[in-house]
């Protein structure tokens, strides 16, 4: 196995207690306010969720297989991209990687035994699964068909769809989230282990903390709006009907106000993931360690001030316009600043094509088509042609798919041998990378094609001529799927006959990895004491590596 | 995390406990902010869609009791700020006084909320439930001043004038009403619990000068809900009350 | 422990400022001052959030990350409720003086 720091045929033996086995019994999980087995807990229902979410997708990708549309009714198929819509973005790409490799992860990485309110953690976790019971029930009692957006009056009054207790349930899992981001950010602030200052916190820290200011900042808004389009469906309130004097634009506005910082809730911590994968496998510091972390927070802040450009095309007048298109283009500047850093960590590295590797590979490709075409849609004239075609579609999945679920998988990989102790099987999970990544790109780059073209998306149909293109779609569809459905294999597969990992496999130069693999409950049998820089392959002696100092930096102790 | 003594496992010392848990209310205050925020956007709004019908659905708030809540609540946060203040300096005996106190006010708060609620709903000025702004003037009560009953009706004639969808829009102005003292009595109500549970807990001596986090952090949740009011008071009871 | 122990004597001005700014801002309220009426409620209504925030929740007395924070809370609302201002500021205006029962019809041209 490649990057291993052990000795050939030296055989690593599980930790005799940790906090898989140190007690037994369904109580003391579901009681439990261990960050590590909450963070596994999460894993269960935010893998259920992406099943279904796939599901729907499958469907619609079935479905769209002829121009008059071969599996639903078109009342079905609205149900069909809201459902998947609502599934995907709520319920499995927001808590991906935060709710499972943010909680199992930020306390270890900041050398502390817990996150700030273990209780509150738990208490997040369940009201998420209540959030998702109340989107579930509304899904099996007739659906949703407005759109993941829920757009009113369609939502607050036309709609027969289930969409009180889809609102509702959003509105609950709105909370999840919220108290996940003040435990990240509190536990940051408060936790630090001695000698772990803010410039020594790994890059996964930073994007987590990044990610949950806008937990904080943004999710309350969605919240209220939620509330009140319930609200008003429930005892025919005016706020968004236009004929008693109420105003949709309004829901937009307030929609987007959490909506389009939401995507930054997505995309972060992917980021996060990528900025410990290609260090650790380029064997080099990453460049621009600061410029990375104020980057992270730069995202979040500008995020906010862009939600507008969501409503071009609802009569808005050009000087507004022209000022979110501004601030959207801006808002490109510091993931781009990340683009170049990690593109620059890997020159001169020593890499090696690890599963998490490759996804971080195609993370960094996938990432940036999907971000350069979010300029296009940034820009006025472009936006006329190309709103609500599936020009958009491309691009946010684009950006969620290639981007957050690759740098998803890619994190699941890196710390698997961590969390479960033993390694997934190299070959087969090589092969679902480049199989996931050929499948991805086959389903999703004809659909830029086909928004160009003027197809719309949200219809049940289209025309002719664009059936070639929708059947490379749906191909690719199903060997996405493929890629999606082997690592959920041998994943289990490798829980029992995996190799046992040892404490740092790969290896890499966190703290996480100082500790044994899975770890003990506390985290650290004593209280780490950090008097090292992140990334630091060369002065690490413990990590085994024949390390040279990377040309563009500095010597550790600088002497010129 | 097992708790030993005052501190909870997860922590090294008091302080940081202390730290992180006011750190971690002010940050849940933020999103408190940004909760209500929302609905305080929808008023901006509406407000500048309909002047008219925001000026004649404020005037029928009953004024007195309005500012009798607005003062109610400021002394409370009075109170419960006291009731931190003796629980810094250890006197034991007095926390339980301001916290009873703090009590009877939040309740006192809560029940001239409820006179206010009955008023409109006997005004028929809840929306959805048969709204007419004009209802009472058209069945006024024994209990009515002529005087007050001609004034409200010259008032919504004129509104009519100015805006023939006053009802409409008034009725909007109602559901901000409701909407966002309900959503305001709603947080005052889990305030009051919390206020109850650290009643009981500090008749059992259970806080002091080292130990009086509960007491500090539930005091800024307090705090930040009689803010919230300050702020509706006049958005919703003082919009046009020079017309006489 | 480190922490601020406010006085008793503060806190009760503070109130008294409270409770006078409340009977201000209701004396305002019954004079006319045309467009002012709001602006002079508001600025009452935040002198007194102020003053709450600053000594009855102590954050004149706690670090500065903490001011930092409340800072941050009133500075994303203003940017919620600023910016959707600079999209209906800058709309077309109303094609009639009156208040129309559908405010966005002039949006949807047809």
């Amino acid at each position: 196995m490649s990057g291993t720091s052990s000795s050939p045929g030296n055989e690593y033996q599980l930790p005799r207690e940790h906090y898989i086995n140190a007690t037994y019994g369904i109580r003391s999980w579901l009681l439990t306010t261990d960050h590590k087995r909450i963070a596994l807990l999460y894993l269960a229902v935010v893998t259920f969720f992406f099943f279904l979410g796939g599901i729907f997708a499958a469907m619609i990708r079935i479905h769209l297989l002829t121009p008059e549309g071969a599996l639903v009714s078109p009342e079905t198929y609205n149900k069909l991209f809201t459902m998947h819509g609502v599934a995907m973005i709520f319920f499995f790409l927001i808590p991906s990687i935060p709710a499972i490799l943010g909680n199992f992860l930020i306390p270890i990485m900041i050398g502390a035994k817990d996150v700030a309110f273990p209780r509150l953690n738990l208490m997040s976790w369940y009201i998420y699964v209540i959030g998702g019971c109340f989107v579930l029930y509304s899904f099996f009692t007739g659906g949703l068909d407005t759109g993941w957006t829920f757009y009113t009056p369609l939502s607050s009054i036309y709609s027969n769809s289930a969409v009180t207790p889809a609102v509702l349930g959003i509105f609950i899992n709105g909370f999840s989230s919220i108290l996940t981001g003040v435990n990240f950010v509190v536990t940051i602030h408060t936790m630090r282990a001695p000698g772990m200052t803010w410039f020594r916190l790994p890059l996964f820290v930073w994007s987590h903390y990044a990610t949950s200011l806008i937990f904080i900042l943004g999710t309350p808004v969605v919240a209220i709006t939620l509330l009140l389009a319930g609200v008003e469906r429930m005892f025919h309130l005016g706020f968004f009907n236009p004929a008693m004097g109420g105003d949709p634009i309004l829901f937009q506005h307030l929609f987007w106000f959490y909506s389009h910082p939401a995507v930054y809730i997505m995309i972060l911590p992917a980021m996060g993931v990528i900025s410990e994968i290609i260090p650790t496998f380029a064997r080099r510091p990453i460049f621009g360690y600061s410029f990375v972390a104020a980057s992270s927070i730069g995202i979040a802040v500008i995020g906010f001030l862009v939600w507008a450009h969501h409503l071009f095309v609802t009569g808005q007048a050009t000087y507004s316009a022209l000022a979110f298109s501004f601030l959207s283009y801006v808002v490109a500047i510091p993931s781009a600043v990340k683009v170049f850093n990690w593109t620059a960590t890997l020159y001169k590295g020593s890499i090696s094509y690890d599963t998490p590797m490759l996804y971080a590979l195609g993370f960094l490709g996938l990432f940036t088509i999907g971000g350069l075409t979010g300029l296009f849609l940034a820009c006025l004239g472009l936006d006329i042609n190309l709103h609500d075609t599936y020009f958009v579609i491309a691009h946010f999945h684009y950006i969620m798919v290639g981007g957050a679920i690759m740098g998803y998988l890619g994190g699941l990989h890196f710390w698997w041998p961590k969390i479960t102790g033993r390694l997934y099987p190299e070959f087969l999970a090589r092969t679902a990378a480049i199989i996931l990544f050929i499948g991805f790109n086959l389903t999703f780059f004809p659909q830029f094609l086909l928004g160009y073209l003027g197809m719309p998306r949200r219809y049940h149909n289209y025309p002719p001529e664009f059936q070639v293109l929708n059947v490379l779609s749906s191909a690719g569809a199903s060997i996405l799927a493929i890629g999606y459905l082997l690592p959920m294999v041998y994943f289990v597969w490798s829980m029992r006959y995996g190799r046992v990992a040892g404490p740092n496999p790969w290896p890499s130069t966190g703290l996480e990895w100082k500790t044994a693999s899975p770890p003990p409950t506390e985290n650290f049998h004593e209280t780490p004491v950090v008097d090292w820089e992140p990334y630091d392959f060369v002065n690490r002696p413990d990590l085994g590596l024949a390390v040279k100092p990377a040309p563009h930096l500095a010597p550790a102790h600088g002497d010129d | 995390m097992h708790r030993t003594g005052d501190l909870f496992g997860q922590y090294q010392t008091l302080e940081q406990q202390k730290d992180s848990a006011t750190l971690g209310m002010w940050l849940f205050l933020v999103t408190e902010i940004l909760f209500f925020g929302g609905m305080f956007l929808t008023y901006t709004i509406n407000r500048r869609a309909f002047p008219t019908a925001f000026g004649v659905g404020g005037n029928m708030l009953d004024l007195t009791l309005g500012t009798a809540n607005t003062l109610v609540l400021i002394v409370s946060s009075f109170t419960m700020a006291m009731s931190v203040w003796t629980a810094q300096t250890a006197r034991k005996k007095l926390v339980p006084v301001f916290l009873i106190l703090t009590l009877i006010l939040g309740c006192a708060f809560l029940g001239i909320k409820v006179i206010e609620y009955k008023q409109k709903f006997d005004h028929h000025l809840v929306p959805s439930l048969n709204f007419d702004i004009s209802y009472r003037v058209n069945h006024p009560a024994p209990g009515d001043s002529p005087e007050e009953i001609a004034k409200e009706k010259k008032e919504i004639a004129e509104g009519l004038a100015a805006d023939p969808d006053l009802n409409a829009h008034a009725q909007l102005y109602f559901s901000l009403y409701f909407g966002m003292t309900g959503l305001h009595a709603l947080h005052m109500i889990v305030g009051v619990g919390l206020i109850t549970w650290l009643l009981v807990k500090s008749l059992k001596g259970r806080f002091s000068a080292t130990y009086n986090t509960p007491v500090e952090i539930i005091g800024l949740y307090w705090h930040f809900v009689d803010i919230v009011w300050i702020f509706l008071f006049p958005l919703l009871y003082l919009i046009n009350r020079h017309l006489g | 422990m480190s922490e601020h122990i406010v006085s008793p004597k503060i806190y009760a001005v503070i109130l008294l400022a409270l409770l006078v700014g409340t009977l201000l801002t209701v004396a305002a309220a019954l004079r006319d001052f045309g467009p002012w009426n709001i602006v002079i409620a508001l600025a009452i209504a935040t002198f007194k959030a102020t003053l709450v925030i600053l000594f009855f929740m102590h954050a004149r007395y706690v670090k500065g990350r903490t001011q930092l924070v409340v800072i941050s809370g009133f500075f994303w609302l203003a940017i919620m409720l600023s910016l959707t201002l600079v999209d209906y500021t800058t709309r077309r205006p109303e094609p009639s003086t009156s208040q129309r029962s559908v405010p966005s019809a002039h949006l949807f041209h047809v």
